[in-house]
């Protein structure tokens, strides 16, 4: 899988993390969190490749990241930016597009390419979309469709840059789950979030950056509570609760309330 | 799922048809009408007045015009993909401008190197368009100012243009011409040099339009996808810019094509480009040859430059466009 060592990440000759060493595993949803320019996107976009590496390695199945060629990278890693383009295409399209780096010279579909854009459909549950034009999809309808974009190009490592801001908590929800099932069919996810109620209820594992860039906690929501860092790097009080039902549930409140 | 589902399908079939019949009229139609078995006539008999008509005055103002107008508009559509601006165009930006100075340069050299007058414009036609496509990747200005710096490139262009002009005087009444543009004094030779650059990037345009989809989803997606997007990006520059100088080396500064038509063909076939760049280039020589027509006709014995009547035309489509653009649903 993919491999961190004594990373250094940074763009615009700045450098934002200086030494970042991670193991990714298959079939986890890792989630990075931390304030505000703490380097979690920079971080996602350098093992994207979008960015530079500054130092230190990235190894894909044991490969030196730069060594793979563009269209090989994008056989196994796909990334998902914050911003995109809204191009005035139908969704299926959209989605068709995830399988750019499977195709050959003609750029024409193949039937196992359709069985996965299908597949991929199916799975982001955006099957009553597909002829809409993304211009006419609300937020959460246009984010289910990139998704399944990204899940069409069928990789082991998905990187997802914010996946639910400026969602309502129904489509970012959804989007959860949808990353959620990319898991459990082995895919390793990377994300970062905002929300730390959503990362602490849907991770398998949270890597807390502080705002220097340095990774401060790295394990399970729990284990991440009980290291009280989320307190001291957020500036906020975090309460664990306990559902009837049994569920772990994490409030985050002002500190002096 | 079909690979090619489409809007008005049918309209799009029916395009090749229009443009015959558009072709035939620009034969036909001019200060010396032709009937249609004249024409016919005309193009097996070499000793009757309907076949110099033809072969000296309407053949190669009606293959100026087809070349012209598909170039135009195809190089358009690059520009609009690879700058990501809907408002770009090979006029606008001041692609056109720079291959209008490039032959320009050579004209005035020698006014008959008409081989090498092709070459001179894309080489124009390149400098600027990678200059604006620096300015827009260094600031990572917005889309209006993008527009803005290429107005702002073509004013430099057009008064390094004028000085040229005024230091070889005897320049001055082709380049009031040429500045309008205009396909009145075609020549067959002109259109055979510019077709050998056309062409071939008509043809490699075709062979690489696909991968304009996934330009469009953005710099970012399009390199996650695996697209080389700098190489990729480049070669469409190149390609844009080999169309504007072909076209604009023997028609002059023809506007609004390049602008409009990509819009006119996302508007009626869809934005996938599969469909909508062959969709610009019929369209585009639908429409220049039309406008040559109408400017021909209009006002016979009087004749209009093709580049007056499309600035009309043109800039009140420019106009919908910007009111358009601002209810957000321009694409």
């Amino acid at each position: 899988m993919i491999e961190l060592r004594h990373l250094q990440t940074g763009f615009d000759g700045r450098v934002v993390s200086r030494d970042l060493s991670l193991r990714l595993e298959k079939g986890r949803l890792l989630t990075l969190i931390g304030p505000n320019g703490c380097g979690k996107t920079t971080l996602l976009r350098t093992l994207a490749r979008a960015l530079p590496a500054r130092g230190g390695e990235i190894l894909l199945d044991g490969q030196p990241l730069q060594s793979y060629r563009r269209r090989a990278l994008a056989l196994h890693v796909a990334y998902l930016p914050q911003s995109r383009e809204v191009p005035d295409i139908t969704a299926e399209a959209l989605i068709a597009h995830g399988r750019f780096p499977h195709l050959g010279f003609s750029r024409r579909l193949s039937e196992r390419d359709r069985i996965a854009v299908e597949d991929a459909i199916h799975l982001a549950g955006a099957d009553g979309l597909r002829h809409k034009s993304l211009k006419t999809l609300s937020g959460g309808e246009r984010q289910r469709v990139y998704l399944a974009m990204v899940i069409a190009q069928e990789t082991g490592l998905v990187l997802l840059d914010e996946p639910g801001t400026y969602l309502d908590i129904g489509s970012r929800f959804e989007v959860m789950e949808i990353a959620r099932r990319l898991c459990a069919r082995g895919a390793a996810v990377v994300m970062t979030l905002h929300d730390l109620a959503d990362a602490m209820a849907f991770s398998d594992r949270i890597c807390l950056m502080d705002a220097e860039g340095v990774i401060r906690c790295d394990g399970s929501p729990g284990q991440v509570y009980d290291s009280g860092l989320l307190e001291q790097v957020f500036g906020v009080a975090v309460q664990r609760v306990t559902l009837p039902e049994g569920q772990t549930q994490y409030c985050f409140l002002p500190r002096h309330v | 799922m079909r690979d090619l589902s489409f809007p008005r399908q049918r309209l799009f079939r029916a395009l090749p048809l229009l443009l015959l019949l558009v072709m035939a009229a620009s034969l036909c139609l001019g200060s010396a009408g032709l009937s249609l078995s004249e024409l016919y006539q005309g193009l097996r008999d070499p000793h009757s007045a309907a076949y110099r008509i033809l072969f000296y005055a309407r053949l190669p103002r009606m293959l100026g015009g087809l070349l012209a107008g598909a170039s135009l508009a195809v190089s358009g559509a690059l520009l609009q993909n690879v700058l990501n601006n809907s408002l770009a165009g090979p006029n606008v930006i001041g692609v056109n401008a720079g291959a209008g100075l490039g032959t320009l340069i050579v004209m005035s050299i020698s006014p008959f190197a008409v081989q090498w007058m092709p070459m001179a414009a894309f080489f124009g036609a390149l400098l600027t368009a990678l200059l604006i496509y620096a300015v827009a990747s260094i600031s990572g200005a917005s889309r209006t100012t993008l527009i803005l710096a290429g107005v702002a490139i073509s004013s430099i262009i057009n008064a390094v243009s004028a000085c040229i002009k005024t230091f070889f005087p005897e320049l001055s009444l082709s380049y009031a011409t040429f500045s309008v543009g205009s396909l009145a004094n075609t020549t067959m030779d002109q259109v055979k040099w510019a077709a050998v650059y056309a062409l071939p990037a008509l043809l490699a345009v075709m062979l690489v339009r696909h991968d304009m989809n996934i330009l469009a989803l953005g710099e970012e997606t399009a390199g996650a996808l695996g697209l080389p997007v700098r190489a990729y990006r480049f070669l469409l520059i190149c390609l844009a810019a080999v169309l504007a100088g072909a076209a604009v080396s023997y028609g002059g500064l023809i506007g609004f094509v390049g602008l409009l038509v990509p819009h006119m063909a996302r508007m009626l076939f869809g934005s996938d480009h599969r469909i909508a760049v062959p969709a610009s280039a019929l369209l585009g020589a639908i429409s220049l040859l039309l406008c040559d027509l109408l400017g021909r006709t209009l006002f016979a014995p009087f004749e209009l430059h093709v580049g007056i009547v499309l600035s009309v035309i043109g800039g009140a489509g420019f106009i919908f466009l910007i009111l358009k653009r601002k209810g957000g649903r321009l694409s």
